[in-house]
């Protein structure tokens, strides 16, 4: 029986230890003994067995990481390369840095494993630039690591060999998509590159490459030590396992809670102890600002890839992010365009120009400026958009605002009047006012 | 039709390509195997509207104009970036809402910030961007914020301006200057909406081949100084032309307005030039009309040159003539610059009026040993070996020339063969150059001179190899014996003179014991059927081989010459410039037929205006031996050609040659056609020049060997005036190897004296990698007059010591 709801600390078991970010702290915990296991193991088996355990990418898309690995042709003496992504940039997202800050050593393990598994002789670990503190603690780890025989040449005398490298990244949000990633790593300005080739068959320096989120490769050790049936035991047939849900916003106790998929909103608000006080919830988003927003109505909804496809939104990072009454969706929604018009790499024309263009438009409406025919034009820029642009990002910045608009028409149509810091009072929706007010 | 690249290496030659069908609009299409969606709509008559989309570039799919439906695709496609597999069902905006909606929502977009410049903006008329917008777009616009600035223009070089504002981020510009030119110093600068071309901190978009840029932008982005808002494209006349400046034969496009030429562009020959040429060919135009000479001139008793009627003219240079024609004691000299027909015209002037075969067209460093190969292998030769074939030979071997410097559409179409991986490319040179590092090209180490030494000592080569020799092979000692022991063992060899009229004028017989079509002088099968096209008894002709350039100007500077006839000569590009003006002294009578004024016509008796390339049809042979024939881009000049003023003078002396016309002479040579080899009795070969042996041993320390060519932008006369060229010139330096800088105790931006015993150069050094007992200079760039101030040529020995004159940069 699949365990579907309920805290349930796996990643997450031992981070109460203080010392859990050295190495020292971390195999008192049991660390490394699931590398131990898989250098003995064969390559292809490992495969085999993540590909089992149905584990998804916790990066946003949810590709299956089994499926990923075995995309990699395993002839010939050509390089291979395994990439963590680790630039975790999108606004709500935070869970890959608190994971590398508090257990840089897991996230090392499952980097040698997979590595092992795609037999990648050089791993680069890619990190958000603007957070220092998790480049020096994983560039610690890996130091440690690299000290105690764990990284280098013939690791645990088991013959393979392994390097891995940390790198921090410049700060731009594209630089978090995949081949932007590598362009970047390479030394190139980060633009989406044209796929195919994909990367598992021209990746890094035109080499096979295996891109992973850092969630998606702390789940692979304890795979590797527990197997399938036990990560099978969690979560539902399409969404096995668990889930690090980052949950922010106007919560009492924002943090990390790690439960099993198919948990709903609900108990995640529960156990981050409801709205923060005397406030109701308006409307939250289950992963990122790149998904679709909800309403109360859909707290229910279990957490997973399928149920929250079929409400019409996705899973994304899985890191909720929750507005309650204060909250002007108008002025959420043009920040989020911000981001992304500041964040345009400028390579596709819909992402470019239509993002500047919604931006532009909705700071009219965030100053009352807004006109009742933009409502319109607003939905047909996005739709000219989605779907057209050449990566992701594009479509994410589409995204905002159209659900916005379906579930909170009245704010919209009141914008284009009233300046929205004169209907929702600026201070009433701050941290602050929270702790100081009532 | 562009197929995606299967690999690394293309599908070889001879193994068919599998073909697909797909469906296009409810029509089927049979085509080989990932075609792009976008070329496959062109067969069936269907332009997707498009803009970063460009044949010769690797696609990026990046301004997502082309979006179309697929079926079992969710979202709409590029059809620049997709190829074709077997049952694709494909809908452009033909047949599918969904792509029209697609193609008019980017279009929407990418005119939003657009600024409403159409009517001041070089493009507006021709623009991609107008016409699609028209097809594409909507009718009006729903955008009411304000539309994003940029200062304007920014300064891309000397050459190239960029307005902003009017970029659509296609990234053809940079995609083509690095992919293709292999010169990235142009890029796409910052993100998102704010996203731009420009170029490093100093670092100008000095490219060769910069104004190919101009010409591919979908818009009016990129501007050239010399064309900005000078013209409208519907106040243009259009001629398809052919390049008269090196011996690549790019066609061009010539656009005159009102008689001027305004602005030429690269047109399309996927034989020759691609879609390309070089800003040379592009730019350098400007001296067609600039301070032309349009009268004939004769010299009066107080040695001034005043005007005269062409009748008055042409009169008093046959009764000047009439002593040489008695004796027969005259020569003539060209540059090579004629066209063939013209080229064509001076020899028959020569043999049958003059009853010379004093003839030469090489006013460079030329030996008989260069005289007896062109004779041999290249004057009779066929076509080839061509573009496509040096594309796909195993090795191609570059031997004395610069290919950037000497033939720049010939690197362009390597360096795209070597991408492709269909050929390999090695060079003999004492220097490394950016020629052979964007071919990737491996460097076989020669001091300047040795080349020959070196080629002889290489292993084989294989099957198919081309070699390809370039002019200053003429002064490298036993490399023509090297080349022709490896054309035995099968090598090709493809002859590269830089200019355009070289290989017309060999094909002419402008070289001394050579008629039309590679014909011996000395064959009397060869004369009787001259003799049958020009009309004259074979006997006629001269019976023993003339002298070549260097003959003519020692006989002429010591009297032993009645007449000299001159054409297209730049005294500068002589061997030894003051030779030549001592022999232009010496002549008995001196005719300039001429464009401009030159030291040539400051001494001739008659000077004859001829016509510039613009004003008149002909033809230039290139490299390959090609017919490159144009017609004239401006009819309305009167200009006369060279061949028309010689027969003028043909008719006057009473020896006459037909009306030379373009057409008679083309009629006359093709009857001739070329000299089917086999029937050849060679004349035998004269005795090789006694050049210097190549210098081995230990010698002074500054005594090194000179190399030394023509940058492609340098100081040449046709090159002038046109500031913009001009500032994207290399600037002049001296290169030596670090070991031997070291020893001769010079650092690197130091002055550094190269001197023969006729004279010295001072300019910066530069420290490259190089031979060591190598100096380099280039030949004719300003501050460099190797033949003025050195009287050397490639190979030659030279002393090299600290420089202590300022350098002036000039
Ligand atoms: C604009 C953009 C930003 C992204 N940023 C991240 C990121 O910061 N971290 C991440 O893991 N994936 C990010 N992704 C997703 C990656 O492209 C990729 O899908 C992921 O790294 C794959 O890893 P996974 O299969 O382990 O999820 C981003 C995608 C887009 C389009
Ligand atoms: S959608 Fe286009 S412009 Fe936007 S980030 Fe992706 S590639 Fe760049
Ligand atoms: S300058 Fe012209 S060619 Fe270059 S990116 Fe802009 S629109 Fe394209
Ligand atoms: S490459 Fe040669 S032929 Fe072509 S444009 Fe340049 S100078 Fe003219
Ligand atoms: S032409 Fe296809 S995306 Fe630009």
């Amino acid at each position: 029986m699949s365990i579907t709801s309920g805290l349930t600390p796996v990643i997450t078991r031992d981070w109460a230890t203080p010392d859990l970010f050295t190495l020292a702290g971390y195999q008192r915990t049991g660390g490394y003994s699931a590398l131990r296991t898989a250098l003995a193991s064969d390559p292809a088996s490992i495969i085999t067995l993540v590909k089992d355990s149905g584990l998804r990418g916790r990066g946003g898309a949810g590709f299956p990481t089994g499926l990923k690995w075995s995309f990699v042709p395993q002839g010939g003496n050509t390089p291979r390369y395994l990439v963590v992504n680790a630039d975790e940039s999108e606004p709500g997202a935070c869970k890959d840095i608190p994971l590398m800050l508090i257990d840089p050593h897991l996230l090392v393990e499952g980097v040698l494993i997979a590595s092992h598994a795609i037999r990648a002789g050089h791993a680069f670990i890619y990190i958000r630039g603007e957070v220092p503190e998790a480049v020096r603690r994983v560039a610690g780890a890996v130091r440690e690591a690299r000290a105690a025989g764990l990284i280098g040449r013939n690791i645990l005398g088991s013959g393979v060999d392994i390097e891995v490298t940390v790198h921090a990244g410049a700060g731009a949000y594209i630089c978090g998509e995949e081949t932007a990633l590598l362009d970047s790593l390479e030394g190139y300005r980060g633009q989406p590159r044209l796929k195919p080739p994909f990367p598992a068959v021209a990746g890094l320096y035109a080499a096979p490459t295996v891109i992973n989120n850092v969630e998606t490769l702390a789940n692979v050790p304890l795979i590797v030590a527990n197997g399938v049936t036990w990560f099978r035991g969690f979560g539902t047939e399409q969404s096995p396992g668990f889930k690090l849900f980052a949950v922010s916003g106007h919560v009492t106790r924002p943090g990390i809670y790690e439960a099993p998929f198919g948990v709903t909103m609900r108990e995640l608000l529960d156990y981050a102890g409801g709205m923060r006080r005397g406030s109701r919830l308006k409307f939250w988003i289950p992963g990122g600002c790149s998904v679709p927003m909800l309403t109360p109505d859909h707290l229910d909804v279990p957490l997973t890839y399928e149920n929250l496809q079929a409400v019409g939104t996705m899973m994304g990072t899985g890191t909720p992010m929750l507005f309650d009454h204060t909250t002007s969706v108008v002025k959420a929604v043009a920040r989020w365009l911000s981001f992304y018009e500041h964040e345009s790499c400028g390579k596709c024309t819909p992402c470019r120009e239509g993002t500047a263009w919604v931006a532009d438009i909705l700071h009219g409406f965030e100053q009352g400026r807004g006109e009742r025919q933009q409502l319109t034009l607003l939905n047909d820029v996005c739709s000219q958009i989605a779907g057209r642009s050449f990566c992701a990002l594009g479509d994410a910045a589409a995204t905002p605002y159209p659900a916005a608009v379906h579930h909170f028409p009245a704010e919209f149509h009141a914008a284009t009047e009233t300046p929205v810091d004169v209907t929702f009072d600026p201070m009433l929706t701050t941290v602050f006012a929270a702790a100081g007010r009532r | 039709m562009t197929a995606l690249a299967s690999g690394p290496a293309g599908p070889s030659a001879g193994e068919p390509e599998a073909l697909v069908t797909a469906v296009i609009d409810d029509v089927a299409v049979r085509v080989p195997v990932n075609t792009l969606i976008i070329r496959a709509a062109e067969l069936l008559g269907t332009w997707i509207p498009r803009f970063c989309d460009h044949p010769l570039l690797d696609p990026v799919a990046a301004c997502r104009q082309c979006l179309v439906q697929i079926d079992g695709m969710p979202k709409p496609q590029p059809a620049c970036a997709i190829g074709l597999t077997d049952g694709m069902v494909v809908r452009t905006q033909a047949t599918s809402a969904v792509a029209a909606e697609a193609q008019a929502g980017v279009m929407e977009f990418l005119l939003i910030n657009h600024p409403l410049d159409c009517p001041v903006c070089d493009k507006g008329g021709e623009c991609p961007l107008q016409n699609q917008a028209m097809s594409s777009g909507r009718p009006t616009s729903r955008f009411t914020e304000p539309k994003r600035t940029f200062p304007k223009p920014l300064a891309l070089s000397s050459q190239v301006l960029l307005d902003r504002e009017r970029c659509v981020s296609c990234a053809r510009c940079t995609r083509f200057s690095d992919q293709i030119a292999g010169d990235p110093f142009i890029d796409l600068l910052e993100r998102g909406s704010a996203q731009q071309v420009g170029i490093g901190d100093g670092v100008p978009f000095d490219s060769y081949f910069s104004g190919n840029t101009i010409q591919i932008c979908p818009v009016g982005a990129l501007t050239s100084t010399s064309y900005r808002f000078r013209s409208r494209p519907f106040d243009l006349v259009s001629t398809p032309t052919v390049c008269e400046h090196c011996a690549a034969g790019c066609a061009l496009r010539t656009d005159l307005r009102r008689g001027q030429v305004m602005r030429r562009l690269a047109w399309e020959d996927p034989a020759v030039n691609e879609e390309w040429n070089c800003d040379k060919g592009r730019f350098a135009f400007t001296y067609i009309s600039h301070e032309r000479i349009t009268e004939p001139l004769i010299r009066d008793r107080e040695g001034v040159l005043q005007r005269a009627s062409w009748s008055e003219a042409i009169a008093h240079a046959a009764r000047l003539l009439a002593p040489a024609l008695e004796h027969g004691r005259s020569a003539v000299l060209t540059g090579g610059r004629l066209t063939w027909e013209d080229a064509c015209a001076y020899g028959r002037f020569a043999r049958t009026v003059l009853g010379t075969d004093d003839v030469d067209f090489r006013n460079r460093p030329a030996s008989a040993a260069e005289a007896e190969f062109l004779r041999s292998h290249v004057a009779a030769a066929p076509l080839g070996p061509t573009y496509d074939e040096i594309c796909e030979a195993p090795l191609v071997m570059v031997v004395a020339t610069d290919l950037e410097d000497e033939c720049p559409i010939l690197l362009l179409r390597l360096r795209a063969a070597v991408r492709r991986g269909s050929t390999q490319v090695a060079e003999i040179s004492p220097v490394a150059t950016g020629a052979q590092r964007k071919l990737s090209a491996t460097r076989v180490n020669a001091t300047a001179g040795q080349e020959g030494a070196v080629l002889a000592a290489l292993n084989a080569f294989p099957a198919g190899t081309v070699i390809i020799l370039g002019e200053r092979a003429a002064t490298v000692p036993g490399l023509f014996e090297a080349v022709g022991a490896r054309i035995a063992a099968g090598a090709r060899v493809a002859w590269l003179p830089r200019r355009a009229g070289e290989r017309g004028a060999l094909a002419a017989g402008l070289l001394p014991g050579l008629l039309p079509g590679g014909r011996p002088l000395l064959d009397p099968a060869a004369r009787a059927e001259v003799g049958r096209a020009w009309g004259v008894d074979p006997s006629l002709l001269p019976t023993a081989p003339g002298r070549d350039a260097a003959g003519i100007t020692e006989a002429a500077a010591a009297g032993e010459l009645d007449a000299l006839i001159v054409a297209g000569v730049d005294t500068r590009d002589a061997p030894d410039p003051h030779a030549l003006r001592a022999a232009l002294a010496g002549a008995g009578v001196l005719i300039s037929l001429e464009q401009r004024h030159t030291e040539v016509t400051a001494q001739a008796d008659v000077v004859l205006p001829v016509a510039a390339v613009t004003e008149k049809a002909g033809t230039f042979l290139d490299f390959e031996g090609r017919a490159r024939p144009f017609p004239a881009a401006d009819r309305q000049s009167g200009a006369l050609t060279d061949a028309r003023v010689l027969a003028l003078l043909a008719d006057e002396i009473g020896r006459p040659m037909g009306a030379q016309t373009v057409a008679a002479v083309r009629a006359e040579q093709v009857g001739l056609g070329r000299w089917q080899a086999g029937s050849a009795t060679r004349s035998a070969p004269p005795p090789r020049a006694g050049r210097p042996a190549a210098v081995t041993g230990a010698q002074d320390a500054g005594r090194l060997r000179l190399a030394t060519w023509h940058t492609l932008l340098d100081a040449g006369v046709l090159q002038r005036p046109e500031p913009g060229l001009a500032g994207t010139q290399r600037p002049a330096v001296v290169r030596l190897a670090a070991a031997t800088a070291t020893r001769l105790n010079l650092t690197a931006g130091s002055p550094c004296t190269v001197r023969t015993e006729h004279g010295a150069i001072t300019l910066p050094l530069v420290i490259t990698e190089m031979d060591e007992a190598t100096v380099w200079l280039p030949t004719n760039s300003p501050g460099s007059a190797v033949r003025t101030a050195l009287r050397a040529a490639h190979g030659d020995e030279v002393t090299v010591e600290a420089g202590h004159a300022p350098v002036v940069s000039s």
